[in-house]
């Protein structure tokens, strides 16, 4: 019996330390390049299931991942402006269009199907804004950080994808802590209360509103901070890569595949979906066009009728359900 | 100069009530179906985009006019819908309501991908160039005219078939209380069916109308699919006289607001309007305080 404890506590240490190892072990660029990317999806889809896992469903984190990857590249390219300071600018941004959009919403108790209908249009906002400013973002043909000339780190510019990878694992790690450090927080408890029943968690004395505003701007966050990054990595955005509806649905694709209630579930999800459209794009090429999409939509459809727990969810409650037996 | 400016303005005005009906007839077909089964259609946009293709094929490759089609697409993106609800919402209807709408985003993403693998990419059109037609200085388009006048002619036939037949009095009695109706011998499933039927023709309605004015490509639905969820959330959902006003008050922010800037920041206006209400008026437009 102890010694399962102990093991299980030392499972994430030896992930970790292999995870921090292998890219001096394996360099192949391509292959760091798809882990990057999973890796910096994830905390997306990280961000998204803090409060998905609520029942907070939100459509509108397609607009807060344009913000931060927008705010960031905008002002370097305009002011100069270092990212390690537009990154927290960009961040602000976020967090207040997420209190101007989230407060009414709360405080008029706009739930559910409003809820969702609501923050799709914030996604949609921020996708016209983005296409309307044409003359400073590109508008939909996309924008590009300009190289720095200078300092690689000032500009958190880097050829080396093995300097990337960590960046990615940090931030990654990062967003399983704070998902832990919510998980064992009394407004865990608060917020499951307020998803069974908002009159009940009210008469029992949780502040509803803020509760839920404090997971909302958290979760805003986090995802413009990913925004930030996959800008900062790719050194592309373009208004359908990081905002818009599309990218909305698409966390919320991932999180309810890999599952929603578990803290690797996004992790998953972002392994399953990235994976699957990289086999489709090698194995078929140009011809795989909208096919990844095709099987995402339908597998969509089919884990929400048959499997609503995801994946690593129906996983991970099996394994305990045989364990009790 | 004055005189210039007052004639672009009712011009603008009267371009935005055309829209508005248009953009009525979409709200009116996702009310329909949430008042009575109690989802959102995501993918509401997506049908029509079907919709769209599907007149594209019927005039260009089977040589049919256009008359003629617009009855066929209807009738096909009716029983999209059936299918849609016999396939995907049948399944979820115990299950929590945000599964159900998360369940159309995924057939959205979907019929997306669908068309872009069928169809492809490219952009096209009917190759029907409807007349302008032109009083003073002033332009409008056949095509949006004659889409306003067939939406406002749809909007009347679901009007007399709600009120009028007995199906339509089972719809809107099965709307008011869901669990009684069916303890009154109701076949709710059957009216689910029809509902769902009804609400993909008006969609297959809309897509004979907007095929008209836009160049088919699978993402066509992204450019009209949000401003009607806005339209319907700030009418209040279910409530069909609240769509209506709040499709031509959206209709006119857009049409006006794009004749001082871009089209673009018509919409931007629209949705910042929208956000603004969601303040004042958090349960709809026309919504009885309670």
């Amino acid at each position: 019996m102890t010694s399962s404890v102990t093991l299980q506590k030392l499972v994430p240490w030896i992930v970790g330390a292999a995870l921090i190892a292998l890219p001096f072990v394996y360099g192949d660029p391509y292959h760091l390049h798809i882990l990057i990317l999973i890796l910096i999806w994830s905390f997306a889809y990280t961000s998204w299931s803090m409060m998905g896992r609520f029942g907070l469903v939100s459509l509108g984190h397609g607009g807060f991942m344009g913000v931060g990857a927008y705010v960031t590249a905008l002002l370097w390219n305009h002011l100069g402006v270092s990212p390690w300071v537009g990154i927290p600018i960009a961040l602000v941004c976020a967090g207040a269009l997420a209190l101007v959009v989230a407060y009414p919403c709360f405080r008029f108790r706009i739930t559910g199907h409003y809820f969702a209908l609501v923050t799709l249009a914030l996604s949609g906002i921020v996708l016209q804004i983005i296409t309307a400013t044409r003359d400073w973002t590109g508008g939909s043909l996309g924008y590009t950080p300009s190289r720095t000339t200078g300092s690689h780190l000032a500009a958190l510019q880097f050829d080396d994808k093995t300097t990337w990878y960590l960046i990615a694992l940090g931030v990654w790690a990062g967003g399983l802590l704070i998902w832990y450090w919510v998980d064992r927080s009394m407004d865990r408890y608060a917020l499951e209360a307020i998803s069974e029943d908002e009159d009940a968690a009210a008469a029992a004395g949780v502040n509803v509103t803020f509760e839920k505003l404090k997971i909302t701007v958290i979760s805003a966050l986090m995802t413009a901070f990913a925004g930030a990054m996959y800008c900062q990595y790719q050194m592309f955005i373009s208004p359908d890569t990081v905002s818009g509806i599309a990218i909305s649905l698409q966390m919320v694709f991932a999180v309810v595949v890999g599952g929603i209630y578990v803290a690797m579930g996004p992790t998953v999800g972002a392994i399953i979906t990235i994976m699957l459209a990289e086999g489709l794009r090698v194995g078929f090429g140009t011809k795989a066009v909208g096919w990844d999409n095709l099987v995402y939509g339908v597998l969509l459809v089919v884990f929400i009728i048959f499997l609503p727990k995801g994946i690593l969810g129906s996983l991970l409650a099996r394994i305990r359900s045989s364990s009790k037996r | 100069m004055m005189e210039y400016f007052d004639i672009y303005l009712l011009e603008a005005m009267v371009n935005g009530l055309l829209l508005g009906g248009v953009l009525a007839l979409l709200a009116l077909g996702l009310n329909l179906i949430f008042g009575v089964i109690d989802v959102v259609w995501i993918c509401y946009a997506e049908l029509i985009m079907i919709g769209m293709y599907g007149m594209y094929y019927l005039v260009q490759y089977y040589g049919l006019s256009y008359y003629a089609a617009a009855p066929l697409t209807i009738l096909l993106v009716a029983f999209l819908g059936l299918m849609l609800h016999f396939l995907v919402i049948e399944p979820l209807l115990d299950a929590a309501p945000i599964n159900q709408l998360l369940a159309t985003g995924g057939v959205l993403f979907f019929l997306q991908s669908f068309a872009t693998v069928a169809f492809g990419i490219d952009f096209r059109n009917l190759g029907i160039r409807l007349p302008v037609l032109a009083i003073g200085d002033m332009y409008f388009s056949y095509s949006r005219l004659l889409a306003f006048v067939a939406a406002l002619a749809g909007m009347v036939v679901v009007y007399l078939f709600m009120t009028r037949t007995y199906m339509g009095t089972a719809i809107r009695a099965i709307s008011q209380d869901r669990q009684i109706m069916a303890l009154m011998g109701v076949d709710t499933r059957k009216l689910y069916l029809v509902t769902s039927a009804l609400g993909g023709g008006l969609a297959g309605l809309a897509a004979c109308l907007l095929v008209l004015q836009y160049d088919v490509h699978p993402f066509v639905g992204l450019s009209f699919g949000p401003i009607t969820f806005l339209i319907v959330v700030l009418g209040g959902l279910g409530n069909f006289v609240g769509g209506f006003v709040a499709a031509f008050l959206f209709a006119e922010i857009i049409s006006l607001g794009g004749l001082f800037s871009d089209l673009e920041w018509g919409y931007v206006l629209a949705f910042a309007f929208f956000i603004i209400m969601m303040f004042i008026r958090p349960a709809g437009l026309l919504a009885r305080r309670s």
